[in-house]
């Protein structure tokens, strides 16, 4: 690919060599998605888009340009917390457009938010959002919903994601949609055996995009080509281990992103690692090598110790969004885990720690989400065996991919000879799709790359 | 595995004996369930080599297959076996209560209740192992497509009559064992180990006799030691003196003692066909019948320890007392027996090679309600069961030490208590997480709303289940004293959404079953070593 100024190309940073112009390339996939979603003739349009690509910008883009068209748009997304924020996303965007919340008729179905929004109507009933330009809900109570006539258009976000059982239930609303995601993140799951479905192109347990390219091999597909979100010190191990066959760029240069700390490090190995990844974008804290048990009390400690000298030595995090560094505050760092009980243990040890506001959760619950320093708790640190979920690559995937500056993980040393261990045992299923690259793979470029910046705990 | 279950893991080493899992029984047990052994032929996919089955542990029907190749001989096993099911399942059929089910009324789209009959109870399956449930669906899949001379006069290979529809209640059962904490069909090797923990791997728990040592070791001996015994211990002649529960057989006994038993019946079989005149056939028919009284005799000996072993289970089973909802779950089978009676009488086809789009959605959400169903009820009536939950901080108990009245802010305020709970358990409890109770077997909820003195204490506000009043009916809000235990899982599952008939299959899906498929399906090529 050669560089082109696109129409709305963003102005490139000086520094950028002239071969690659991440503006210019992000605008012509945005315009080519457009327009096969306006003007083209199939009734899917595929979009792949990897962490931090700007695909929610997309989804709000493309509503918009369908209202403005004067097509009757409804939009599924998977959870409660993605609608209300593509809901605000557009408000923002297009104050006067009128907007439907199709909610739960549970309590505080919705984000209180929204109640300031003069344009936005909340109903639990589709009957009560009828004529508005965009409805918006999750998949779950779409698929509640009964029609006459179907939509014109729809948008599925985070299609990836969701199940093709939902799929199923929601496909009958709409003529035509735009399917968008990251196809690298966490599979759906079910929660009892499905083997008696694999193979079959409608594997009700699969991800809906699965099914849908099955069925419709011949719907355009698109990607969108750089991460905005990712540093240049982690886009292209994010690439490479995760997405080998659809590799992407970093928006910005190696230049564009410093994280700094006014406080000197005290030598310590919480302090040595932050001060690694602050210069490299990663760094790896490495714990003697021990089995423990899921909530390894040294890790979850170390965890906490990490996040606590993040906020006490006055980060500071200088971006392409702003001339003046941002302070690292504690609402701009996250902590990862694979578990929730781990979750809530490093929850507690922050609390005792006297840090309150850092979010702590699961990779599932982190998806989506971006913040400027993550710490993670390697999936497996301590583990005896390796299993399945563990070596999830969409696990391991979102954990290294909600950064925006550095990423900092902790783990117990000997990881590398338990994959080695423990070599990949699913049973093979005829006539479904072989995922690349698999977790084993996945894990071990991720290690690989992480043993550069090794930290060890003890100075 | 939770911690509590790895705890009983290791005190079942440690004393040599498996302990109690489950305070209570968790699958309903029939007063007179069948109970089928069958044993299958190794290295030939789908064919039996006999069973044992039978409803009297004193008298079981021995069926054998004297050749399993001999695809005649086949048929005429699987039209006995019909022979002993079938007369069991229908004399479930007929005894039927009045029940009402919902329905969608066709012309209005409104729901209505509609009185259908309902078996007043059902047939239940027992097969040893997991495998054994597998073999069951493998029968039912040899069998139900088959056509007998009766339905398709032209058919070269008729099925003996009823087979087919053996077939196709061995297919319900198989298919009906994949929803959990259904009892229609069920594994002995799985009902015992969800009961005790043994000393051993769950893999290991696969074998009964292994796992009904460490249940129950004989006199002197330590689980660890009888279930060595009852994997390894050999004969003089090389035989396991407790042959695996099958329907795979040992390699030894197939090659010393099965293989030679079924040449001597071919030669037996051949040299009767070459007899020349009357007298010689009678002496040949003799040898024949001497050789296939042999194969019974082995199929018998293998099938019978198995036999044994699976009503020592549910004796064992029977010593428990019935869980609380075991009866709810066993309605629900009921149902499922009712409607397949139902779709058998209506003259509906078998059930076809693989299920369509919809109904194989609808069948996945339908497993995952029960699933997530028989996980809370397992807890809510079993206090062990509870105690993992517990553990892994889905739920705490506790002690009520105060009750303060509060009131929702509305135009009509509804009571709203808030009730501190003093628990040693470590709930995960999030901001406004909500909990449940059981009161009088109806979930009620409450919100959390703090802790307090370091997590030892829990603040809640009950939310519902109080009445309409401004007073909450007596007895509807806890009190201070009161021992409770609250859920952060839901104890009742939610219906799924509607999904559309399988001719309504969107696009998305291939659109409906039946017209040209999206995704043609190509037979197998033929490779070079398909024909050697």
């Amino acid at each position: 690919m050669t560089a082109s100024s696109g129409p709305g190309a963003a102005p490139p940073a000086a520094s950028r060599p002239a071969a690659f112009d991440p503006g210019a390339e992000a605008s012509r996939a945005t315009a080519d998605i457009l327009h096969d979603t306006l003007h083209g003739t199939h009734r899917g349009v595929v979009v792949d888009s990897p962490p931090g690509a700007g695909k929610s910008t997309l989804v709000v883009r493309a509503a918009l340009e369908l209202a403005d068209a004067g097509r009757p748009l409804m939009v599924v997304a998977q959870t409660n917390a993605q609608v209300d924020d593509l809901v605000l996303r557009l408000a923002e965007k297009s104050p006067e457009l009128p907007v439907g919340r199709l909610h739960s008729s549970d309590a505080d179905p919705y984000d209180k938010a929204l109640d300031d929004l003069p344009n936005v109507r909340k109903s639990a009933k589709a009957a009560d959002l009828t004529g508005l330009s965009v409805v918006i809900s999750t998949a779950a109570k779409w698929a509640h919903v009964k029609v006459d006539e179907p939509w014109r258009h729809a948008i599925v976000d985070e299609a990836y994601q969701m199940r093709s059982d939902s799929l199923l239930a929601v496909a009958g609303l709409f003529e035509r949609a735009l399917f968008v995601g990251d196809p690298g993140q966490l599979d759906p799951f079910a929660i009892v055996g499905s083997e008696q479905w694999a193979g079959l192109s409608y594997d009700p347990s699969a991800s809906a995009i699965t099914t849908l390219l099955a069925h419709n091999p011949e719907l355009p597909q698109h990607r969108l080509p750089v991460s905005w979100r990712l540093p240049a010190s982690a886009a292209p191990l994010v690439s490479d281990a995760f997405y080998p066959y659809t590799p992407f760029r970093s928006g910005t240069g190696h230049d564009d992103r410093r994280l700094s700390f006014a406080v000197a490090s005290d030598g310590s190995g919480p302090d040595r690692v932050i001060d690694e990844a602050a210069e490299s974008g990663w760094g790896l804290l490495e714990l003697p090598a021990r089995h423990t048990p899921r909530t390894d009390p040294e890790a979850v400690r170390a965890v906490a110790t990490v996040v606590r000298r993040l906020l006490d030595r006055g980060g500071a995090a200088t971006s392409e969004r702003s001339a003046d560094p941002a302070p690292l505050t504690a609402d701009r760092i996250a902590v990862g885990t694979a578990h929730r009980d781990q979750a809530s243990s490093v929850r507690a040890a922050l609390a005792e720690l006297g840090v309150t506001d850092v979010t702590v959760d699961t990779a599932n619950r982190l998806q989506g989400r971006e913040y400027d320093v993550t710490v993670v708790l390697h999936p497996l640190s301590g583990r005896p065996d390796a299993t399945a979920f563990h070596l999830e690559t969409g696990r391991l995937c979102v954990l290294a991919s909600r950064h925006r500056h550095a990423c900092i993980v902790v783990c117990r040393a000997g990881v590398t000879d338990l994959l080695d261990d423990y070599p990949s045992t699913e049973p093979v299923q005829l006539g479904t799709l072989v995922k690349f690259p698999d977790g084993w793979e996945a894990n071990h470029a991720v290690l690989a790359r992480l043993g550069e910046h090794r930290v060890g705990w003890a100075p | 595995m939770s911690l509590i279950s790895t705890l009983a893991r290791l005190e079942a080493v440690s004393t040599g004996r498996a302990q109690p899992a489950a305070t209570v029984r968790h699958r309903h047990l029939s007063a007179r369930p069948l109970v089928f052994v069958p044993l299958t032929t190794a290295g030939e996919a789908g064919a039996p080599l006999g069973a044992l089955v039978g409803t009297e542990r004193d008298a079981p029907r021995l069926l054998v297959v004297p050749q399993p190749r001999d695809r005649d001989l086949r048929f005429a096993f699987l039209a006995e076996l019909a022979d002993v099911v079938l007369p069991y399942i229908d004399s479930y059929a007929e005894d039927v209560e009045a029940a009402e089910r919902g329905e969608t009324d066709p012309e209005t789209g409104k729901r209505v209740k509609v009185e259908v009959e309902l078996c007043a109870d059902a047939p239940q399956l027992i097969v040893p192992s997991r495998t054994g449930v597998d073999f069951v669906r493998l029968l039912g899949r040899s069998m139900r497509f088959r056509r007998t001379a009766e339905q398709d006069p032209e058919t070269p290979y008729p099925a003996p009559p009823r087979v087919p529809l053996l077939g196709r209640w061995l297919t319900h059962y198989g298919e009906r064992a994949r929803v959990p904490g259904s009892s229609l069909l069920l594994a002995m090797t799985d009902v015992l180990s969800r009961h005790w923990a043994t000393g051993q791997s769950s893999l290991e728990d696969q074998h009964l006799g292994a796992l009904l040592a460490w249940i129950a070791p004989p006199e002197g001996m330590t689980g660890a030691e009888a279930a060595l015994h009852a994997e390894l211990a050999r004969d003089p002649r090389g035989q396991l003196l407790c042959p695996p529960a099958g329907p795979a057989t040992d390699p030894a006994f197939d090659n010393k003692l099965l293989a030679p038993a079924f040449e001597r019946y071919d030669r037996a079989r051949t040299a009767l066909a070459a007899a020349e005149d009357g007298l010689e056939a009678d002496d040949r028919l003799g040898a024949l019948t001497a050789a296939e009284r042999e194969v019974r005799e082995l199929v018998a000996s293998r099938t019978r320890p198995t036999w044994e072993k699976v009503w020592a289970g549910i004796d064992l089973l029977r010593a428990l007392p019935a869980g609380a909802h075991v009866e709810e779950r066993w309605t629900r089978d009921r149902w499922s027996f009712t409607a397949h009676r139902d779709r058998i009488t209506a003259g509906e086809p078998p059930q076809p090679r693989r299920d369509d789009a919809v109904t194989a959605a609808n069948k996945l959400a339908s497993r995952e309600r029960e699933q997530a169903r028989l996980e809370a009820q397992e807890a809510l009536d079993d206090p062990l069961v509870m105690a993992a939950r517990r553990l892994s901080g889905e739920a705490f108990a506790g002690e009520v030490t105060d009750v303060v009245m509060a009131y929702s802010e509305s135009k009509r305020p509804s009571p709203r208590p808030l009730v501190t709970v003093r628990t040693d358990d470590r709930p995960h409890l999030a901001e406004r997480a909500k909990v449940y109770r059981s009161l009088d077997g109806k979930p009620q909820s409450a919100e959390f709303v703090g802790y307090e003195e370091e997590g030892a204490v829990v603040v809640l506000r009950i939310l519902d289940k109080m009445g309409r009043g401004k007073e909450p009916e007596a007895g509807s809000v806890p009190e201070k004293g009161d021992r409770l235990c609250f859920t952060l899982f839901e104890h009742e599952q939610r219906g799924g959404p509607k999904l559309p008939d399988p001719e309504a299959t969107p696009w998305t899906h291939g659109g409906p079953p039946g017209e040209a498929a999206a995704v043609p399906e190509s037979a197998d090529p033929v490779t070079a070593e398909d024909v050697l």
